[in-house]
């Protein structure tokens, strides 16, 4: 049985506000002390809050929003904090002096300019000319627009625009009892049911000091969901490069991976599977084991056609030295999960704030930051988690409870909780109003902040290769515009 | 080679003979049954999307989160009856008693009966719909075996397949694509945020404007909707039901 180490996902008392130099003096000291900022935020309470962490230790504050509405931004000395500054100035106003490019974020109805209206950046060179993408594309994907800054093949700078996803959904999860929000929440990214989901159970769970059952087969979903998502991108990855024996063979491994998922709760997603004190539907003898022969036929084809991939030259030649990011930048900019990881960062929610204990678990890192990295620890993370999965399957009690009776909230308090989705460290974080309602919930999709690696690792490189940097990182549009 | 030859042997046979009849495991949750007896204002209280009304459940509404099954399995159960596509939005709306929806009456002209290309726009669409019609293409399910395909631009397109509830920032973007594609033009509806809204029905950032206008020919429900869902709509109003 796993148990909960409930220290990460901490129910806070209310922080009481600082004033703005001791809240921009403490997040400079902790910046320069290896910490990440999580979260920076405004809320309607008029209040700017931080959370900012590194492995094992979490610091949130707060300060009221400055008199004349502006501040000192911290994005140029510290690069990560730059969305969350965009993200503040869009939503409050407040504005960041001498931020580098206070550019929109996701465009919300109350945001200062309308999605029609953005002005892309231009350049009056007679050399550069221009190349828009989207909001809708090529394939069946999520919208967004890419502006390319083009000299010749050669891409001088990618704007990314997002924003035409946005549901206004965070708003959504305040109205009525936040422990009935679990569908909702299932569409913050639809492919990233569980992390999200996990997540926000476990906030909830943290704001009303309930300690939830199921832990184990939460921990298998959230597993199966990174090899299902993994296994989707080198499938697509593949298909980039015309390598279509990669592109049928993993698209059809990820096909027995979700129907493994709907076996268990009947959304090949993982939708319907998990509750506030937790899970749905139970685990019997005949399914785990049926579960464990799948998944253990699976690990070994999977192996047999990465290994067949990974050997290709033709695709070696393209995923090679392709789209790089330094692992210097990877630091600087606060990047997560593959974005980070690939580029040698070892970051990793279930080594940095463990929701639960995970027996011999490291983090793996590739070193070159390219296609290639990105691709391999996909496969290599795969493997893990498969290892991981019958591990699981091992230690799961077909007669345990599936279910903890749900508290109601303890008011006024505020809760943060960390997962590693597939893409990265998920943060949801939110004060409670009273017994049923939060008063603002926030969440950090790993998108939103490592969208930036994909502009920064095409720039140099010829627009062709564009589709095949933009899968190696596997981003998700909803998430981000929430 | 040889590693590429042993991947592809251990690999097997992967396609879906008959996408069309193949039974699906019985975990999965279709078309629901609704008792005759059933109370449909009790259910409604539970439901995230007010889907029970007092003709019975609206299906381009249900998100099958299970809630109200897993908590009166006497007045609801889901079957794995994947089958559940309309080609109006009344006859998504399934009465208690009633074990199908009503036969499609809706076919496309003969000359799309093996050749039928749609644009898919996803309207802030989660990504899972998006996902599965994507799926619907993908070795198993391979749709492309009946004509069906997906094409780059509206002006390839035969019909547009919409997923997702319409964000107020996607509405110019998806009623410009539909204006570039050459009539005779379908809109398909896929999902239940983009047949009704969904959770996201009463958003301020939503905006359904352009339904008003168009009238689509064909609703797939689910959340996602499943790629045999897709597959066995498609076909059926390309070759009649």
């Amino acid at each position: 049985m796993l148990k909960t180490d409930l220290s990460f996902t901490p129910a806070l008392e209310p922080v009481q506000p600082v004033t703005l130099d001791s809240f921009l003096n403490r997040t400079r000291e902790l910046a320069t002390h290896g910490f990440q900022p999580l979260a920076l935020f405004g809320t309607d309470e008029k209040l700017i809050y931080a959370l900012l962490g590194k492995p094992h230790e979490l610091e949130l504050f707060c300060t009221p929003f400055p008199q004349n509405l502006h501040y000192p931004s911290l994005s140029r000395e510290f690069p990560s904090f730059q969305i969350f500054e965009r993200e503040l100035y869009e939503e409050y106003g407040i504005i960041p002096t001498n931020h580098p490019w206070l550019k929109s974020v996701r465009h919300p109805l109350q945001g200062p300019v309308k999605i029609e209206d953005y002005v892309f950046l231009k350049s009056d060179s007679k050399l550069i000319h221009e190349v828009g993408v989207g909001p809708v594309h090529a394939g069946v994907i999520e919208p967004g627009h890419f502006r390319f800054l083009m000299r010749g093949e050669i891409v001088e700078h990618l704007e990314i625009q997002l924003g035409y996803q946005h549901r206004d959904l965070i708003n959504m999860l305040c109205e009525g009892p936040l422990a009935g929000k679990m569908p909702l929440v299932e569409t913050i990214a639809g492919d990233t049911v569980i992390g999200h989901g996990t997540a926000f159970c476990r906030l909830v769970e943290s704001l009303s000091e309930s300690s939830p059952q199921a832990n184990d087969i939460r921990a298998l979903l959230l597993e199966m969901e990174r090899v299902a998502m993994h296994l989707s991108t080198l499938s697509a990855l593949a298909g980039d490069v015309a390598y279509i024996m990669g592109q049928n063979l993993f698209a059809a491994l990820r096909t027995t991976v979700i129907n493994s998922t709907l076996s268990i709760c009947g959304s090949r997603f993982g939708k319907r599977a998990l509750c506030v004190g937790g899970v749905n539907y139970p685990l019997n003898k005949t399914l785990i084991d049926t579960l464990k022969t799948k998944m253990q036929k699976c690990a070994v084809q999977i192996q047999s056609t990465s290994e067949a991939m990974f050997a290709s030259s033709s695709l070696l030649s393209r995923f090679d030295d392709t789209g790089k990011i330094s692992s210097a930048d990877a630091l600087r900019f606060g990047f997560t999960g593959i974005s980070a990881k690939a580029s040698g960062i070892a970051v990793d929610a279930r080594a940095d704030f463990p929701i639960w204990q995970y027996p011999d678990f490291a983090v793996q890192t590739e070193a070159t930051g390219d296609v290639y990295a990105r691709a391999k620890l996909r496969y290599m993370e795969i493997m893990q988690s498969l290892q991981m999965i019958q591990e699981l399957l091992d230690q799961i009690d077909p007669s345990a409870p599936i279910q903890a009776p749900v508290k109601e909230l303890i008011p006024d308090k505020i809760a943060v909780s960390i997962v590693e989705g597939a893409r990265g460290r998920i943060v949801h974080i939110a004060k409670s109003k009273d017994e049923h309602s939060a008063l603002w919930y926030r969440v950090i999709d790993p998108s939103l902040v490592n969208w930036q690696a994909l502009s920064m690792a095409v720039a140099g490189e010829q627009i062709s290769d564009f589709p095949l940097c933009n899968k190696s990182f596997d981003l998700s549009y909803c998430g981000s515009d929430l | 080679m040889l590693h590429l030859l042993k991947a592809r042997l251990r690999h097997g046979y992967q396609a879906i003979p008959d996408p069309l009849t193949v039974g699906i495991d019985p975990a999965f949750p279709g078309l629901p049954e609704l008792a005759i007896d059933a109370d449909l204002e009790l259910l409604s209280e539970l439901c995230p999307t007010k889907a029970f009304t007092a003709q019975g459940l609206d299906l381009g509404r249900c998100v099958f989160c299970g809630l109200c099954s897993r908590k009166h399995p006497e007045m609801i159960t889901f079957t794995p009856n994947y089958k559940m596509a309309a080609d109006s939005r009344e006859k998504l709306i399934l009465a208690p008693g009633q074990i199908a929806l009503p036969k499609m009456d809706f076919v496309l002209p003969r000359k799309f009966r093996y050749s039928f290309a749609l644009r898919s726009v996803s309207a802030a669409g989660c990504n899972a719909c998006e996902m599965e019609l994507g799926a619907s293409n993908n070795v198993n399910f391979d749709i492309s075996r009946y004509g069906v395909e997906t094409v780059a631009s509206p002006r390839h397109a035969d019909a547009l397949i919409l997923t997702g509830p319409i964000s107020r920032n996607m509405a110019d973007a998806l009623n410009e694509t539909w204006q570039a594609i050459p009539e005779p033009k379908y809109l398909i509806l896929c999902g239940a945020c983009a047949i009704s809204g969904g959770l996201f029905g009463e958003s301020e950032a939503i905006d359904r404007a352009f339904l008003k206008h168009w009238e689509a020919c064909l609703y797939i429900p689910g959340c996602p909707a499943h790629p045999l869902s897709i597959v066995s709509a498609m076909v059926s109003i390309m070759r009649g039901s």
